[in-house]
């Protein structure tokens, strides 16, 4: 029973890998030949990047002071005040800012783009365009792919940004740390590697929502239920993807930079 | 000219074509006719590569579409347009962006030319000047007429319906019908149609095939099939129901 279940899963997980690849040559093959229309990637970034500020500024906000607050609680038993700000800069340069933003990202883009392709494809649109002598991939993975990969590191960048500024905030203004410190400390720390690293993330992972979001919504099942499924199942697959390739793009980025 | 040949296809358990066999002449209007869930949409689906056959050919002008992948499938529809049961306008463009869209896509018209052509394919379903309503606004036979001007508006050469009156009222449904009639004689089109209407399937055919059981029962000529004495066709077109015969599964 349990082996059975086991099988079957892998054998699942396997086919959606596959076709996954599959979807990810088309797209490569589509960007290549048949380049979408400006409009159709503006109107994508519009929804991508300009309607996402809210939720990464929040983000980003909350987690630069969340962890300028612990970072301080602990450095401060040892006298360390000074060194939060590197502390919460490197932190949400390479990792927190890239995989939290991006997790959000995740949930408002990701799941949108998954119910948009599934709706289409259980209303017949997705044949309807592929009648009309369109491809599918060419008219709507596309742009949604160049999109994402073009506004997660911004967006990303934005995120960074706000919460070094909400940090600084809470340390020189709540917790009483020396601005000056607290600056020169950042500015120390935090190298142009730092911010590549979380920029390289953001760029992988923008692909990553993109393509696991539109494989979901184009192979979502009948009905109302299968596009409710492959919603959840783009936003659970993507997210678990971004927290495993963030430890493998860690590791990889950190042997080129760090030798 | 299309070709069918030996067409089998299994959906899950059920198989639901058999050995389906037909041959569609250009220029031809032709209706296929059968019970629901009998395989109609499914073979119309076949004809332009919608679905690939588990075995047996599709020939559209000597092209076998089972050998084609789908970049070259798209080639081959240029050919077509068709009209789908739910009419499958996108929902998040106008009714003007949804007509022009292959125009557009093309880019060989100017702006001037894709409003005109727009509007032409608009005034042949009846419905001028609506270019900037959303399929949301519109009802049901409008979005079909919608749908058709879609199809029409880049002068296929072929032009398929799965159920075109199915949901509409009866007189929405007629328009329909006379719209597809006045399409295929003015457009000199290959009109292929699915349905289980059979005042529509009259006034839109010459010839109507009966699909059974997952392949061609009969074919001829509208008012022979529809006069037709064999018991099966006779009691399908007259909807006479055998009572002591369990429905199918």
């Amino acid at each position: 029973m349990l082996f059975a279940l086991l099988r079957s899963q892998t054998k699942s997980f396997l086919k959606d890998l596959g076709e996954l690849s599959i979807l990810v040559g088309e797209a490569a093959h589509s960007l290549r030949y048949r380049p979408p229309s400006w409009r159709d990637f503006i109107a994508q970034l519009h929804f991508v990047g300009v309607k996402s500020q809210s939720v990464v500024i929040t983000t980003g906000a909350a987690t630069g002071m969340v962890l300028c607050a612990q970072t301080y609680f602990q450095f401060h038993k040892v006298k360390m005040d000074t060194a939060t700000g590197a502390v919460v800069s490197v932190g949400m340069s390479s990792e927190l800012g890239p995989v939290l933003a991006c997790l959000m990202l995740t949930a408002r883009v990701g799941a949108a783009m998954a119910a948009e392709l599934g709706t289409m494809k259980v209303t017949e649109q997705i044949d309807a365009l592929r009648t009309l002598a369109t491809h599918p991939v060419d008219y709507l993975v596309v742009p949604r792919l160049l999109a994402c990969t073009v506004a997660a590191p911004l967006l990303t960048a934005e995120s960074i940004l706000v919460g070094i500024f909400a940090s600084y905030i809470v340390g020189v203004y709540l917790l009483g740390i020396e601005g000056a410190y607290y600056v020169a400390n950042v500015n120390r720390y935090t190298g142009p590697e730092d911010v590549f690293t979380g920029l390289a993330k953001a760029t992988v992972f923008g692909g990553v929502i993109a393509m696991v979001s539109c494989y979901k919504g184009l192979n979502c099942p009948q009905g109302a239920e299968g596009v409710g499924r492959a919603t959840t199942e783009a936003v659970v697959a993507a997210s678990i993807t971004i927290l495993v390739s963030n430890f493998f793009m860690t590791l990889f980025l950190s042997s080129i930079f760090r030798g | 000219m299309i070709e069918v040949r030996l067409l089998h296809k299994q959906l899950g358990n059920q198989k639901v074509l058999r050995g389906a066999s037909l041959l569609i002449e250009t220029g031809e209007a032709v209706v296929i006719i059968g019970r629901s869930g009998g395989g109609k949409s499914v073979l119309l689906k076949h004809l332009i590569g919608l679905m690939s056959p588990d075995s047996g050919q599709v020939l559209v002008d000597g092209r076998d579409l089972a050998c084609l992948d789908e970049r070259s499938l798209l080639q081959v529809r240029r050919k077509f347009g068709m009209l789908f049961q739910t009419a499958a306008l996108f929902d998040s463009l106008t009714v003007f962006e949804n007509v022009s869209f292959v125009l557009r896509r093309e880019r060989k018209h100017t702006g001037a030319e894709v409003r005109r052509l727009v509007a032409e394919a608009l005034d042949m379903v009846e419905l001028p000047g609506i270019e900037d309503k959303m399929p949301a606004e519109l009802s049901g036979g409008m979005r079909k007429r919608v749908g058709l001007a879609r199809a029409i508006v880049y002068r296929p050469e072929i032009l398929l319906y799965d159920e075109p009156t199915t949901g509409l009222d009866p007189m929405a449904g007629a328009r329909i019908d006379h719209l597809i009639r006045r399409v295929w004689e003015q457009l000199k089109v290959t009109s292929i149609a699915v349905t289980h209407d059979m005042k529509s399937a009259q006034t839109i055919s010459n010839r109507i095939l009966m699909l059974h059981e997952g392949t061609i029962y009969q074919s001829g000529p509208t008012s022979e099939i529809l006069g037709s004495k064999d018991p099966l066709i006779h009691n399908f077109v007259n909807g006479i129901v055998d009572f002591r015969t369990p429905l199918p599964a």
